[in-house]
């Protein structure tokens, strides 16, 4: 052997001559690797088999125009990007490509932005500098940001844009939802724009729970909230029987009589069965409340809980406080003070009572509470931050209960935790711990959601763009958000505001509820006499809306200092509300505007004029509309809905002044008396 | 250019060799299907086909479908295997008939944009396969900004379907509108005609004054984006759109 490799060393390096030329050789062969390596290069793969696929369309000539060879870089310093992905996709900028299937050479669809002007890794993340697939798109050693799953696209437009934003219902929803189970409780979110995400939510105060509700109740609760209703927003924190028979009895033992809670009521019940479920409809409980149906399927809103199995939860003498003046168990309630009379409070009582679960309470026997077990219950309702939702009496609300989500969008991989089996990326694994937070460990305090996939993907959307760069983005290349405003209405009559809980449904002056039309310019829009007599007794508008404006049983003082105030204050400073009269247009012009109503702009379509004929369900019906709107409001409604109401569905018929005057004339000729038949149905 | 150490270039070769190991590795094998107890003799769709979504986003509701026998009759016990085109993903991915002769799966559309045709299939007494294809539809960004828009102003007059919280207008107008489903009618008409149709409503090419002008409330690209919302929806699929079929 050691011969053998002594005659190779001579035969190679034996004298200086034939030496030399071998080292010659082994350089000139490492060095025409460069250029091989260059030739055989990926993206000049790519190139050739785009020209070879381009070459026998019918545009080929546009396209080989079009193409640029080598590498290609899109350069912007101002958001960091170097991105060399056009090497390797060519035709991403030509759209009549639109009929290929084959990667890498699809065009990019349609979007707001311009390829150039943003790059590609701004959006899908990856390494844009790299010319290799699989240094670009995945995830390597020296490189940790791979190429964002489809899935989660949406999350790169919250990195700039920080308010909701049309088309991306997807981040949107994850938003909505951090705010409305109250995720943002536990984990702080600071946003970049140095406010911190609130929540949506309204989770009851645990103060005089006893008041409200059986220690059986809330262990059946804490066991599973979804097993009351499904649509609750509390999630289940799979404790053990002894840690909820515990939690339980602490609650209880906690909690402090109110005195109104427990007063008696004098009226009965009314012995017609349906005279509960009629007030109920008549109340509109169902804009805000759900039940589930025979079939099974929730019918009403999500603004307050589900009321399906209400009969198995509450205390009646509770219940009647409650129906008397919610504001007194809690000042802060989104429902309304209906001013319910004792008989109608006894109907209510008596209905909502009727909507028990049997099954719910079967297996639950409690024995009286032992003072260590109150005590465990103490320890445990501390231990799983339960105060960082509800206010419990004695127990302070925990600072940073959870980790802080501000940034989770860019937490290194190296410091994440995966399961045996997941794939090593950052969506998964938020994803993961989103769908079973105690796949990580059972010891964890966060407790399980009942999302579905498509809630789970929306969160994670929203969770990812909470990241570095979404934090540091100079603020000219940001979309701020609206923000909420603090508007408060004054005196008397903003009280009055706060106790029928109007901005629970309706918004004014940028704050409050997307349920019921915006009142910022109300005074502007509709007769004082009308308005009086709506809010005394509001008979429908739109007949084919489920959700509807309720009774709430006004005295004629409240009714009149509640119009004053709207007239008054929620004027719209360009219309003035008497500079158009309420009748006496010429009987021709009113003919115009009934020929237009018809004709031209066909608003039958969708509004009712005349019982008899018209059938148009959308817009709210017209037969009283002269006793309701202002001459002055529907003349500039007719130029331009949008701009006193943005958002509705009213088209903008760019009409001329002479159509608008005379569409006004007929419509305010329109005083049917206020009961259509329609409204009757 | 970037230049090149000589160590580097001698590298050139590994780093081939390891990106392709890479890209190999990151295909998950599914798990191995169940051994079924039964064997069906047709495969039908219970519910969750036709639906829309995002790409790349679970379906809003999951896919059902049924093991029947000769007789129509449910099969409990039966293998079901999903597939479709790659991207699409499924869970899970197979499974065997539930009491109702029902396997229930989730389903995540593709990262492109259009039409993505799934396969259930099961295995009949002589052991051959029968397969049931089922259509789902994956919007693009213009898409879905489409869709809003069309739930926003259309939909309630070219929707004849009412909804608990929403009551379709469709029966109370003289004059149809066309769904926005209707490819017989609606392919036939070019991207332009549509788009005078939208802008200046139905007069401008001769039909109702129903359908009124949306010039003034939408922009061009909410327009363009209705009609390519439109397009992808349409039954039968519209041809010019681009391929029938997405592949990831």
């Amino acid at each position: 052997m050691k011969e053998k490799l002594k005659s190779l060393w001579q035969k190679l390096f034996g004298d200086s001559v034939r030496a030399f030329g071998v080292v010659s050789l082994v350089f000139l062969v490492s060095l025409a690797i460069a250029p091989a390596k260059n030739y055989f290069s990926e993206w000049r793969h790519y190139q050739h088999g785009y020209l070879k696929m381009i070459r026998n369309r019918s545009d080929a000539v546009t396209l080989q125009r079009h193409f640029q060879g080598g590498i290609q870089q899109i350069w912007l310093p101002d958001l960091g990007v170097v991105d060399r992905c056009t090497s390797c996709h060519v035709g991403l900028k030509e759209a009549s490509l639109a009929d290929v299937n084959v990667q890498p050479f699809r065009p990019h669809p349609v979007i707001p932005h311009k390829l150039d002007q943003f790059g590609c890794t701004v959006c899908h993340r990856g390494q844009g500098a790299a010319t290799t697939v699989a240094e670009a798109h995945n995830s390597t050693l020296a490189w940790e940001q791979p190429i964002l799953p489809a899935k989660y696209i949406e999350s790169s437009c919250g990195e700039c844009h920080r308010g909701p934003l049309p088309g991306v219902p997807q981040l949107n929803q994850g938003r909505h939802l951090l705010s409305r189970y109250g995720c943002v409780r536990c984990h702080t979110v600071k946003l970049p724009d140095a406010t911190t995400m609130k929540p949506t939510d309204d989770p009851p105060s645990l103060e005089h729970i006893a008041d409200k509700t059986t220690r059986e109740w809330i262990y059946a609760w804490l066991k599973d909230p979804q097993a009351y209703a499904s649509t609750a927003t509390m999630p289940n924190f799979k404790l053990s029987d002894d840690d909820v028979r515990d939690i339980s009895a602490f609650l209880i033992a906690n909690s402090t009589p109110l005195p109104g809670d427990t007063a008696t009521l004098t009226a009965k019940a009314p012995t017609d069965p349906t005279a509960g479920a009629s007030l109920y409809g008549e109340s509109f409980c169902a804009s805000c409340h759900a039940v589930q149906n025979a079939a099974g399927n929730l019918v009403g809103g999500d603004l307050g809980p589900e009321l399906t199995r209400i009969g198995s939860k509450v205390r009646p003498e509770w219940l009647q406080a409650w129906l008397r003046n919610p504001r007194d168990y809690d000042p802060e309630t989104a429902m309304p003070h209906y001013r319910f009379n004792d008989p109608q409070v006894a109907t209510f009582t008596g209905f909502l009572l009727a909507k028990t679960d049997s099954d719910l309470l079967a297996n639950v026997h409690l024995e009286a509470a032992t003072p260590e077990q109150i005590a465990h219950g103490k320890r445990l309702v501390s231990d799983y931050g339960c105060a960082s939702c509800h206010e419990i009496g004695g127990i302070k609300k925990p600072e940073n209960f959870a980790p802080e989500l501000s940034r989770i969008g860019s937490k290194p991989i190296t410091q994440l935790v995966f399961l045996p089996g997941m794939q090593h990326t950052l969506p998964d694994y938020v994803a993961a711990k989103i769908k079973q937070p105690r796949w990580f460990g059972q010891a964890l305090k966060m407790p399980q959601y009942s999302f579905t996939p498509a809630q789970i993907d929306s969160l994670a959307t929203a969770l990812l763009a909470l990241n570095d760069r979404a934090a540091t983005l100079p603020p000219s290349l940001t979309v701020a958000a609206k923000l909420e405003s603090d508007y408060q209405p004054a005196g008397k009559a903003g009280k009055l505001m706060t106790d029928l809980a109007c901005f629970s449904c309706h918004r004014i002056n940028g704050h409050g509820g997307d349920m019921a039309p915006d009142l910022t310019w109300e005074g502007s829009s509709v007769q004082r006499e009308w308005l009086v007599e709506f809010l005394k007794n509001p008979n429908t508008l739109r007949p084919a809306l489920v959700r509807r404006m309720p009774r709430f049983n006004l005295t004629d003082t409240e009714a009149n200092e509640l119009t004053d105030y709207i007239m008054t204050v929620y004027q719209n400073p360009a219309i003035d509300r008497d500079s158009m009269p309420l009748s006496g247009y010429p009987q021709g012009q009113v003919e115009l505007g009934k020929q237009l109503f018809y004709g031209k702009y066909a608003c039958q379509g969708c509004h009712i004029v005349d019982t008899k004929t018209d059938k148009g369900y959308i817009g709210p019906t017209l037969t009283n509309v002269g006793s309701r709107l202002t001459a002055a409001w529907i003349f500039e409604w007719m130029k331009n809905p949008q701009a006193l109401r943005p958002g509705t569905a009213e088209p903008n018929r760019a009409m001329s002044d002479e159509d608008a005057r005379a569409l006004t004339a007929f419509l305010i000729s329109q005083k049917g008396g206020g009961k259509s038949e329609v409204a009757k149905k | 250019m970037i230049r090149h150490s000589l160590t580097t270039n001698t590298l050139f070769a590994v780093v081939l060799v390891m990106s392709l190991a890479i890209s190999c590795s990151h295909r998950t094998a599914s798990a191995p299907p169940p051994k079924p107890t039964a064997f069906g003799a047709a495969i039908v769709e219970s519910s969750g086909g036709k639906q829309t979504a995002q790409t790349g986003a679970s379906l809003p509701q999951p896919l059902v479908v049924q093991v029947n026998d000769e007789q129509g009759t449910a099969v409990p016990g039966a293998l079901v295997e999903f597939s479709a085109a790659p991207g699409v993903t499924f869970d899970p991915a197979n499974g065997l008939t539930d009491s109702s002769g029902q396997v229930t799966t989730n389903v995540t559309l593709g990262g492109m944009a259009g039409r993505y045709q799934l396969t259930a299939s099961t295995i009949d007494k002589a052991r051959k396969k029968v397969d049931l294809r089922i259509e789902e539809i994956a919007l693009g960004y213009q898409q879905t900004l489409g869709r809003q828009l069309s739930d926003q102003y259309c939909d309630r007059c070219h929707n004849p379907e009412s909804t608990v919280e929403r009551l379709s207008n469709f029966d109370n107008l003289e004059i149809k509108p066309h769904p926005f489903t209707e490819g017989d009618t609606l392919n036939k008409i070019s991207d332009a005609d549509l788009t005078a149709i939208i802008s200046h409503g139905g007069p401008a090419l001769n039909k109702s004054a129903l359908m009124p002008a949306w010039g003034n409330t939408l922009s061009k690209s909410d327009i363009q984006a209705l009609i390519s919302y439109i397009r992808a929806i349409s039954d039968p699929p519209n041809r010019n759109a681009g391929p029938v079929y997405a592949e990831n």
